[in-house]
């Protein structure tokens, strides 16, 4: 596949400050790739740079294989923006604003199924300000694709959203991929990423620290506590101090087994799968211990989290 | 919630570049309308004024018809609320928040952005000509020497006078805070409104006054309206709104920010 995006050693300054130093990405056509990292770690000046709104940088940026400055022209018409703050005036409503937006492009999509999916067809007469957080994140988004761009920059797409809009948000994202678009999206989460990127780049203090499909990440950088990890890895809770020597002699030959932090384990096996499983669990029955969060190879939640977290130092920056 | 695949096949390309600038037109037309503060502004302040001193000897116009010295001034106020205080403030806080930056990534370009704005403006500004003009004749208003090449004088004093007025909109609008656009652009317009010659004649400030004050921009356009009333072509008045024109779109155009 051909780069969408590709950033070769980019560095923006803001007077002393570096914002971004040395950064190097690309982003597939066609797929979802999510910029994560923790606030102030470059990504919206990375991601506004590709939008053309930053003139003054060092480094090679190429959109859609055009230079988004002096080819800013055309790119507006083939990529759709969503800003991660304001963008919308405030007297306007949903309707107004949409209606304005789509007029402004050659073949743009129908509003009504549009606003539907996103469940901001019903806002009617209330100005855009008047609009809860997650309602204004969607108009915001639909704004967005609306005119069938090729390729979308999305800014904390779901920042403030409540668990349905956010479902929603992350339809629709899956959507785009489906029909050809190339999504390029920042996120604080690690979750988020893992749920609908193909490619991720973790970024920090202005250059990218890691990169790679989620069970690529999980798989190269060690867990939380040192503890380690394989792509067939088990995790579990249970209460702390289980006697591990007694659930080694359960397990198959080679296993290891720790406990990190406390009440954290990991298991691993030579084999592992379904055989290593199946004994866990029966010597947790045997012994009446409850287990809790069990994963199998690519960590969830929580624990992708602490990897990001590791990535990009626990302190905030 | 399944849409078929294909719905967001990408389509790209921007409207024609006519349909861009009466789009973005229309919508700030309607954001005008549903923006009481701007009615207030444009439409309402301006004709109450007219209707107010045209009847009640608040100030000593001197001799003559009240209305014939109020209606050209008025206009040149209404104008002035529109083209300059309206659009600053509109324009302030479209920067403050981001909706210029954002149309900065549509295919409505820069100068279409200004040509929409403009449109809108003129717009508005037919509908003020026309509803205070039906208000100074219901009070009497006979502009005595109503002829075309007085008309088109006129018209060509307000367009070259919003050229001037929205040069020092978009320049105060994008070099202030939104805040201090909004207080500037309503201080200028008091200003204005009371020393550029609209409802009090400039010769009750004193000579060196008032030779000062007829190089505003809001006296040269009130006193070029007066003038075209009467029949008089006032070049002067249209050299003076050609200078404040050029300067202010050129200084906009300089130190204008767009975020």
């Amino acid at each position: 596949m051909t780069a969408a995006l590709d950033i070769v050693d980019l560095g923006v300054r803001y007077g002393a400050v570096e914002a971004v130093a040395g950064l190097t990405m690309s982003a597939a056509a066609g797929a979802v790739t999510a910029v994560l990292g923790p606030n102030g770690a470059g990504k919206t000046t990375t991601i506004e740079t590709a939008e053309g709104y930053r003139r003054r940088f060092t480094g090679q940026v190429r959109v859609l294989g055009r230079d988004p400055v002096a080819d800013h022209a055309e790119l507006r018409q083939r990529v759709g923006v969503m800003l991660q703050a304001g963008g919308v005036p405030g007297a306007a409503t949903a309707d107004q604003v949409l209606t304005y937006t789509a007029g402004l492009y050659a073949h743009p999509l129908d509003l009504g199924p549009l606003a539907e999916r996103l469940g901001i067809d019903r806002l009617g007469r209330t100005p855009f300000r008047r609009l809860s957080g997650g309602e204004q994140q969607r108009v915001k988004l639909a704004l967005a694709v609306v005119g069938r761009p090729e390729l979308v920059f999305l800014d904390e797409p779901t920042a403030g959203l409540d668990p349905q809009a956010r479902l929603a948000t992350w339809e629709l994202i899956r959507a785009l991929r489906t029909d050809g678009v190339t999504v390029i999206l920042t996120s604080h989460l690690m979750l988020e990423a893992t749920e609908l990127a193909d490619h991720v780049v973790i970024v920090d203090h202005g250059r990218c620290v890691a990169a790679g499909s989620p069970a690529e990440l999980v798989a190269a950088h060690s867990l939380v506590g040192g503890s380690g990890g394989t792509a067939r890895s088990i995790r579990f809770s249970a209460p702390p101090g289980l006697d591990l020597a007694a659930l080694l002699a359960a397990l198959p030959a080679g296993a290891a087994a720790s406990e990190s932090p406390a009440g954290s384990y990991l298991v691993d096996g030579p084999q592992g799968g379904p055989a290593l499983l199946a004994a866990l669990t029966g010597w947790c029955a045997d012994h009446g211990v409850d287990i809790a969060g069990l994963s199998v190879g690519v960590p969830a939640g929580y624990e992708l989290e602490q990897l990001l977290l590791d990535l990009t130092g626990r302190a905030p920056s | 919630m399944t849409v078929a695949t294909g719905t967001f096949a990408p389509a790209p390309g921007g409207a024609p570049a006519r349909r861009l600038v009466l789009r973005h037109a229309r919508f700030e037309l309607v954001q005008l309308v549903r923006n009481g503060e701007q009615l207030l502004l444009t439409v309402i302040i301006p004709t109450l004024l007219l209707v107010l001193f045209s009847r009640v000897d608040v100030v000593d116009l001197g001799t003559g018809s009240r209305v014939a010295f109020l209606a050209p001034g008025i206009l040149a106020l209404a104008i002035m609320s529109t083209a300059f205080t309206a659009q600053a403030i509109a324009t302030g806080f479209e920067r403050r928040y981001g909706v210029l930056k954002r149309l900065g990534s549509t295919p409505l370009p820069r100068w279409g952005l200004l040509a929409g704005k403009s449109l809108a403006v003129l717009v508005v500004e037919c509908g003020q000509v026309v509803l205070l003009g039906l208000f100074a004749v219901l009070l009497g208003w006979r502009p005595s020497a109503a002829n075309w090449s007085g008309a088109l004088f006129a018209a060509a004093v307000i367009l070259v006078g919003t050229a001037a007025f929205s040069g020092l909109a978009l320049l105060m609008a994008g070099t202030l805070r939104a805040e201090a656009t909004l207080a500037g652009a309503n201080l200028v317009y008091l200003l204005l409104l009371l020393g550029g010659g609209i409802v009090i004649p400039v010769d009750k400030f004193g000579t060196g006054m008032s030779s000062a004050l007829q190089w505003l921009p809001s006296t040269a356009l009130s006193d070029g309206l007066r003038a075209a009333a009467s029949g008089d072509l006032r070049w002067a008045s249209l050299a003076i709104l050609a200078a404040w024109a050029g300067a202010a779109l050129a200084a906009a155009a300089r130190w204008f920010r767009w975020e």
